[in-house]
């Protein structure tokens, strides 16, 4: 991912329909923000998640100097969602640039709830809107602004941009993509937000860079070991 | 392009289960599970006659499961490993008064409170005892989000079929991963429920749903009829799935997520020349006894991968009357076996006796 032309603001918030790929393009974002010389901290707000978290990144993450904020029970076997106490030095500290990722739905978003004021009162963030028209109940413009809404109710803050990460997972094509543009032009549309990019898997890149605004390729860090090879 | 959507497994499954005709779904919430009852809590709400319900208790849960299938109507509940024992005496109740409900177990690490990641260790739980008594339920293995989707679809027919509680017996990892799948599930089929409660108009005598019997002798009758039942089911309801077995010397036996990390090492041990294949059972009760006596025939020796202690390993050396080794490749408390785990546990059975 290539941040620089974005103008990124200090706090960059990751919301969304739950499985939208929240929190893997958080990781990237965070990468992006490191490569370009930013002190950079990742804060894993997500509280209903249990499996793929930003946490599995977390030692890929350490090598590239960027902090995560996590809590310590995340991808550990206590079923005890919590948010670590750390990630309010997001706020405190002004010198660094900070990732926020969300649980999915307006009930992942209920933790950002508590962040909400600081956030706003800074008035230095981006929060934005992750999308993927194939998932069953954001599958159009419609129930997709609905998810958005509620999110936004639950958060107490208000989306400024979006994220067209539409994919089929290993089976997403040139045509999946190019099939999700009128879709998230839609959502645009309808809610006035700005396309802030598209996402697409490093091999897809290539191929659709020409044809679409604002296209960035993204690397999959968020493990998936039972889908594909296992190593050995 | 693709019809397909990119769907949870534990949401997949609720889907599925709408599609299937349930509109009534009652549950308490627990890890690896919770997606079902969230997706069901957004869903039905919004479909006519849809209610969702989180109960006070799993036991809560269940006997309300009881309630709704009394009248004949589609329902389910799911849970995860702990919240699955909690159903038990329900469960039994179910099997007892001949009710089809979907019963889901995303497993996690047991015993006891045990973790939230990925298990197979309700293996018995599930095909032995799920409740007191003679009894059995349909017990169904996915082991891709696809068969998520299939296997719950099919679950509702084959409980309304043979008036039996089915099981979706998944582990974690299949609750959890992300795959695309497709919903084009078909037309629904519909059962006659003559033994329903619902509402004599008085017209005909009323309806008893009941599972007490203190006459033993009837009761005895009730449960001789049972397994009458039970027996056409192992005769026609048996599902597996072969994966190089034409040619194999040893067989794997394997399901769910074990299943799809055997598959890789059958792959790397058959670039060694070693010809392993895998007999995947999909339906766990009944278990594919048939088709794994005839491999005991052909092939050396078994193993028998899974995420526990190792209980379904009982089924292959019983199905197979012990004729051959089987040989056990497991992780448990929410590990799952990797590819080399499985590897190494092939190159036992090569040397396996000091022959090559």
């Amino acid at each position: 991912m290539n941040i620089s032309g974005l103008g990124a603001k200090r706090i960059t918030v990751l919301a969304g329909h739950y499985g939208s790929g929240k929190t893997n393009i958080a990781v990237n974002y965070a990468m992006a923000l490191s490569e370009n010389g930013k002190k950079v901290s990742i804060a894993d707000l997500d509280i209903v998640n249990p499996y793929f978290r930003a946490k599995d990144t977390a030692d890929i993450l350490a090598d590239m100097g960027i902090r995560m904020i996590s809590s310590e029970y995340a991808n550990s076997n206590v079923d005890t969602p919590a948010i670590p106490a750390e990630a309010y030095s997001i706020f405190a500290d002004k010198s660094v640039y900070a990732v926020v990722d969300v649980g999915g739905d307006d009930r992942g978003a209920l933790a950002l709830g508590r962040y909400a004021p600081y956030l706003l009162e800074e008035n230095n963030f981006e929060m934005l809107f992750v999308i993927n028209k194939y998932r069953f109940l954001t599958a159009d413009a419609q129930s997709t602004i609905e998810v958005m809404r509620e999110i936004e109710g639950a958060s107490g803050v208000r989306f400024t941009g979006i994220v067209n990460n539409s994919n089929l997972g290993e089976e997403t094509t040139y045509d999946e993509v190019l099939a999700s543009l009128d879709y998230a032009k839609e959502v645009s549309e309808l809610t006035g937000l700005p396309i802030k990019m598209t996402t697409v898997r490093r091999e897809l890149y290539g191929e659709l860079n020409n044809e679409i605004k604002n296209l960035q390729p993204i690397g999959l860090y968020v493990r998936q070991s039972w889908l594909k090879q296992q190593e050995v | 392009m693709s019809e397909k959507v990119l769907m949870k497994g534990n949401e997949a499954l609720a889907e599925a289960a709408i599609m299937a005709g349930c509109k009534h779904y009652f549950g308490y919430p627990i890890t690896p599970q919770t997606e079902v009852a969230a997706y069901m809590s957004k869903r039905l709400p919004k479909i006519e006659g849809g209610v969702f319900l989180q109960a006070e208790s799993e036991i809560a849960a269940i006997n309300m499961v009881i309630g709704v299938s009394s009248t004949g109507k589609r329902v389910m509940t799911s849970s995860s490993s702990p919240g699955i024992a909690l159903k038990s005496e329900g469960l039994s109740y179910l099997a007892g008064c001949d009710l089809p409900a979907l019963i889901v177990n995303v497993q996690r690490g047991g015993p006891g409170l045990g973790g939230i990641q990925p298990s197979q260790s309700d293996y018995f739980h599930a095909t032995r005892g799920a409740g007191h008594g003679d009894f059995h339920m349909i017990v169904l293995a996915p082991s891709s989000v696809q068969e998520m989707v299939n296997l719950t679809f099919k679950g509702f027919d084959l409980g309304d079929k043979y008036r039996m509680p089915t099981m979706i017996l998944a582990d974690g990892t299949m609750g959890q991963m992300m795959e695309p799948v497709s919903l084009d599930l078909g037309e629904v089929t519909k059962y006659d429920k003559p033994w329903a409660l619902t509402g004599t108009n008085g017209e005909r005598k009323p309806n008893i749903v009941n599972s007490l019997f203190l006459k033993p002798e009837e009761l005895e009758q009730f449960n001789f009829d049972r397994y009458k039942r039970y027996a056409e089911i192992e005769k026609n309801e048996v599902m597996y799935e072969e994966y190089k077995m034409e040619d194999a010397e040893y067989c794997i036996v394997a399901f769910g997520v074990a299943a799809r990390v055997s598959q890789n090492a059958i792959d790397e041990a058959r670039k060694n020349g070693i010809k392993v294949g895998m007999i995947r059972p999909i339906t766990l009760w009944p278990f594919p006894k048939e088709v794994l006596n005839k491999a005991a025939d052909k092939v050396k020796a078994f193993i028998s991968v899974e995420l526990s202690m190792g209980q379904m390993i009982e089924d292959v050396e019983l199905s197979i009357r012990c004729k051959k080794p089987v040989l056990l490749c497991n992780r448990t408390g929410g590990m799952i076996p990797t590819t080399k785990n499985v590897l190494d546990s092939i190159n036992e059975a090569v040397n396996y006796g000091g022959a090559k």
